[in-house]
């Protein structure tokens, strides 16, 4: 590549400036367009059928009378959308999640769609189709779905990891172990060993704005896509497969994005709105409801783990071991495969063994949440380091540096750690003031660690410098939270000029190179390291104009400053030349000056984060308020401080809610009973205190200005926090997540009645 | 020179912990590990990743191998 | 159905429209007027995206019929901008970053706004429960809080001023 990404220690003058965003204005005065503000002529309202049904057998589709009411101009089924994966699964499984293929696997499983004039009458057709089930044995917990007589959910599922290879279908999709060492004879050496096992219900991403496309195709085959994505690249590589439109000639533009946190990973519904518009020769746009969103876009796993850890007197963890039951819902993943890699990501153990088990249930497909699988793992092993920290009796933030991870380790799921932030990180909650502030009656204080892999991954960036110096950086990464800023900062870093010259905008499909989605903590961590690239390419074209202009060899001209300057006496009387005097001439010395780069932006580094927080129990309600919250994490370098700091206060506050109050509940019929945000109840302002950060800079040896990702990691330790908070203020170890008011409240009975 | 296999991975390198491969990069290391246990395609085709000692890289098949490095494959993953 | 006709007030706007008798203000202002700053998050008042004021009084357009705005005073995060000037709360949220995706940012200044004409100078609290209809999954509501805060200290500051002239 020739490009060295290596970290130099270099002075900011512009990265690490607190600027307005671009988008700021347009997102304060309502001007930004989201996924449901665009219209095109002649538009129809789309909307989708759903399965009532947790598990069905479709017999029949009866979509005459749909079809012959006025004003609807298309329906469709599965018939629709024929199998065009070429025996691809997983591009199957996309497919057959869009549309129900003979079997309705969940309660909101899509079985049709229509698209007509308006909203009145795409109601009114969804009711005049027939749909003919047969219900059939559904299973929507992820230990009964194990038992040997629960009902299966895919039979093309075989155990994988398993020798020798399965005979019957199960709902077991795989089965992964990791880590070293041996963890019998571990166990063996302990003094103490601490078990315990968990619970951790499923919860949504809860972006506020719901799923919404407006599709438009034409009857040459090519289409538009305007869409809420994390990533419009992959969203359009996956619909022209599956729908069978050259890639070149279907373009999707992302709109403003309101809130994805992985949810908006994944396709759910863009393909059914491109073959509406494709029968109705018409636009269509399709927004979910609330309730679909819930019932029918991805939410993360509910889980169930069981931890052992084992420790000497002085602290020293001999061996430690976990058993990690994930639900990916419908569908195959590997979720549980991520929680046992991460589970003792933060430790430096000699023995050690993780296994994760991918479960099928009748839910909705499960989608990445935020430093997807994490959470849970964390809550199981962090609550039990409390629960052995007890047990010897030593400080739980002395027992975790004790037996932290650090540079030379083995680390849990396989590969040996370069410098990382775990250590620093535990030692700045170990000096935080908030660590020696009182506790009143009922209040108690946990700390929690949690560990994120971050991504890099294929980026494209442009870099277009305007005729009077002013320049446009085009990225396609989806700006999900500043990045805007971020990356406008580091072009204007790179060329030396100030940040107001720099205008960052996000490319629709047909004008920039494929981009990987926004997901892995990447958007600022590679699109910033093609920014860097492409604005040097840019310095060097500049210094070949100026070069001409001046009419010296290349050679003697240097970038300084924002402008060119000849070295060498022979040049010393030539004044140096702005980026805009060079801009200026730009016509006459070779045309527009541009900047690109394409790479994979790999080896993103690990992160590291360990939070504070203190609750305050009401022993009569089981209500439990977080009154304090610090977070505490590594970002390699902020390049904005204030959207570092609300990466952290958002993840944290996604945390709690998952901690004390979130949670999917399923009836005995197998249908969602919570499907919308007043019973599914996310934190609003009056539950949170303010969220108190720190920013640890420990620069990451792999990217020029040290960034690391820095959007995940935030959600992993509240869990656990919240979990040891309650427990050191009421008592009560809960093992369940959410800790909502009835289950604390069981707790404190059984405590007080035992 | 050594390749040390995730466990989940080992079962496609009849059961072993570790296998030795020449690799001059990532590219060549991973169409080496098809051509010598066929077994790893389904692996591969979900995504391997290679930690150079320590630094994971999932997509780079270009990435030079230094020939002392520790080289760890674990599964590929996903994020949010 | 027929359709009804509605004559109405919006952002000091004199505005007519039809629509049918079941629309809500939301789908009205959002697919008939063209305000789509006005966001949907629920449908169901759960949200607070898709807050407006009614004669003053802040609503979730969802849960109000267009119908029932017939001679009212609607107002919207669009009517916020005077003299092509941003309201205070709106440089506070840019300046204190008190957005990151910025779907429920409109729901959030009208909200706010409500508040602060009936309280220039609340206090966090006041502030914390008078916003707790409005859903933010971004932020964790520091920055927004805060925001807030240094809005109404502008804004008091702002008010002295003119008195005093």
């Amino acid at each position: 590549m020739g490009n060295d990404t290596s970290y130099t220690d270099q002075k900011f003058e512009q990265v690490g400036r607190r600027v307005r965003r671009p988008d700021g204005v347009d997102k304060v005065t309502g001007r930004a367009k989201y996924g449901a503000d665009a219209y095109a002529p002649g538009q129809l309202v789309g909307l989708i059928l759903r399965s009532p049904h947790a598990h069905a057998r479709i017999k029949k589709i009866d979509i005459s009378k749909a079809e012959k009411l006025p004003g609807v101009k298309a329906v469709v089924t599965c018939e629709d959308l024929p199998d065009l994966t070429g025996g691809n699964r997983g591009m199957m499984d996309i497919l057959e999640n869009c549309m129900a293929r003979g079997r309705a696997l969940y309660d909101g499983h899509a079985v049709a769609a229509v698209a007509a004039v308006d909203k009145t009458i795409a109601k009114q057709a969804l009711k005049l189709i027939k749909v003919t089930y047969e219900k059939l044995p559904h299973v929507t917990d992820v230990d009964e779905a194990m038992e040997a007589d629960a009902p299966v959910v895919q039979d093309f599922v075989f155990t994988s990891g398993v020798e020798p290879k399965p005979t019957k279908p199960s709902n077991v999709s795989g089965i992964s172990q990791f880590g070293h060492g041996d963890v019998d004879a571990g166990f063996a050496e302990a003094d103490v060993i601490v078990e315990k096992s968990y619970k951790t219900e499923q919860t949504h991403q809860g972006y506020i704005e719901p799923h919404a496309c407006l599709a438009n195709m034409s009857s040459d085959g090519s289409g538009e896509l305007w869409v809420t994505t994390q990533g419009h690249f992959v969203f359009r590589n996956v619909c022209s497969t599956l729908l069978g439109i050259d890639i070149a000639k279907l373009k999707v533009t992302a709109s403003e994005i309101g809130g994805g946190f992985g949810g908006k990973t994944h396709v759910w519904m863009e393909p059914v709105a491109l073959v509406l518009s494709r029968k109705a020769n018409r636009p269509v746009k399709l927004v979910m409801t609330r309730d679909e969103v819930f019932k029918a876009s991805g939410p993360t796993c509910s889980t169930s783990i069981d931890v052992k850890i084992g420790a000497k007197k002085d602290g020293t963890i001999t061996a430690a071991s976990a058993s990690l039951r994930y639900q990916n819902g419908a569908f195959p993943a590997n979720w549980g495969m991520i929680g046992a890699m991460t589970a003792y990501a933060c430790y430096d153990l000699k023995n050690v063994k993780t296994v994760g088990y991918d479960v099928l249930v009748n839910r909705p497909k499960v989608a990445a949440y935020r430093a997807p699988s994490a959470p849970m793992a964390a809550f199981g092993v962090e609550s039990t380091m409390d629960l052995m920290a007890g047990k010897l009796g030593m400080d739980p933030v002395e027992f975790r540096i004790k037996n932290a991870a650090k540079e030379g380790t083995r680390a849990s799921y396989g590969p040996v750690y370069g410098p990382i932030g775990i250590g620093p990180t535990l030692e700045a909650v170990k000096k935080h003031p908030h660590m020696r502030a009182k506790l009143k009656k009922n209040q108690g204080r946990g700390m929690a660690c949690g560990f994120w892999f971050n991504f890099g991954g294929q980026t494209c960036t442009d870099l277009n410098i305007g005729i009077d110096g002013t320049v446009s950086l085009t990225v396609g990464t989806i700006d999900v939270g500043g990045s805007r800023a971020s990356l406008s900062l580091i072009a204007a870093e790179e060329l030396g000029i100030d940040y107001e010259q720099v205008k960052a905008s996000v490319a629709d499909t047909a004008s920039l190179g494929h981009n990987d989605m926004t997901e892995g903590s990447r958007g600022t961590f590679s699109s910033g390291m093609a920014t860097i690239f492409a604005a040097r390419n840019a310095v060097e074209v500049m210094k070949g104009r100026a070069a001409k202009m001046w009419d010296i060899p290349v050679e003697d001209v240097v970038w300084e400053n924002g402008g060119a300057k000849a070295t060498g006496k022979a040049h010393s009387n030539l004044p140096p030349l702005t980026l805009k005097e060079i801009a200026a001439k730009s016509p006459q010395t070779g045309g527009p000056i541009a900047g690109h780069n394409e790479t994979v932006a790999d080896n993103a580094g690990v992160s590291f984060a360990s939070h504070i927080c203190d609750v305050e129990v009401d022993p009569e309600t089981g209500s439990t308020r977080v009154i304090r919250y610090t977070v505490i994490q590594d970002a390699g370098k902020a390049i904005h401080p204030d959207y570092v700091e609300g990466q952290f206060q958002g993840g944290a506050a996604q945390g709690i809610g998952w901690a004390l109050n979130e949670e999917y509940i399923y009836g005995k019929d197998g249908t969602l009973q919570n499907p919308g945000f007043l019973d599914y109840r996310i934190p609003v302002c009056s539950d949170l205190p303010f969220i108190d950060t720190e920013i640890l800079e420990i620069p990451n040896p792999n990217h020029p200005y040290g960034v690391r990702g820095v959007g995940e990691t935030s959600i992993v330790p509240p869990l656990a926090a919240i979990g040891n908070a309650v427990s050191n203020a009421v008592g009560v170890r809960l093992n369940h997540i959410p800790m909502s008011p009835p289950r604390i409240l069981k707790a404190l009975d059984e405590q007080a009645g035992g | 020179m050594k390749i040390s296999l995730s466990p989940t991975l080992q079962a496609a390198a009849n059961g072993e912990e570790s296998i030795s491969i020449v690799a001059a990069t990532i590219g060549q290391l991973l169409s080496k590990l098809e051509a010598q246990y066929p077994n790893m395609s389904q692996h591969l085709e979900a995504g391997i990743a290679v930690a150079i000692d320590g630094q994971i890289y999932r997509d780079d098949w270009g990435k030079e191998i230094p020939t002392d490095a520790e080289i760890y494959l674990l599964p590929r993953i996903q994020g949010g | 159905m027929s359709s009804v006709l509605v004559s109405t007030t919006i952002n000091g706007d004199p505005i007519e429209f039809a629509c049918p008798p079941e629309e809500t203000l939301l789908d009205s202002l959002r697919d008939r007027v063209g305000l789509t700053g006005v966001k949907e998050g629920c449908g169901t008042g759960d949200c607070g995206s898709c807050s407006v004021t009614l004669d003053g009084r802040l609503m979730c357009s969802c849960l109000v019929l267009s119908a029932e705005v017939e001679g009212r005073q609607v107002g919207t995060v669009e009517g916020m901008v005077e003299n092509g000037q941003l309201h205070p709360l709106q440089e506070s949220f840019i300046d204190n970053a008190a957005l990151q995706c910025g779907i429920c940012t409109p729901g959030f200044l009208i909200a706010a706004n409500a508040l602060l004409e009936r309280n220039p100078s609340p206090t966090e609290k006041e502030i914390r429960y008078a916003l707790a209809g409005n859903l933010c999954r971004c932020t964790g509501y520091d920055k927004i809080v805060r925001a807030v805060q240094v809005a109404s200290k502008e804004m008091r500051k702002k008010s002295k001023k003119t008195k005093k002239k």
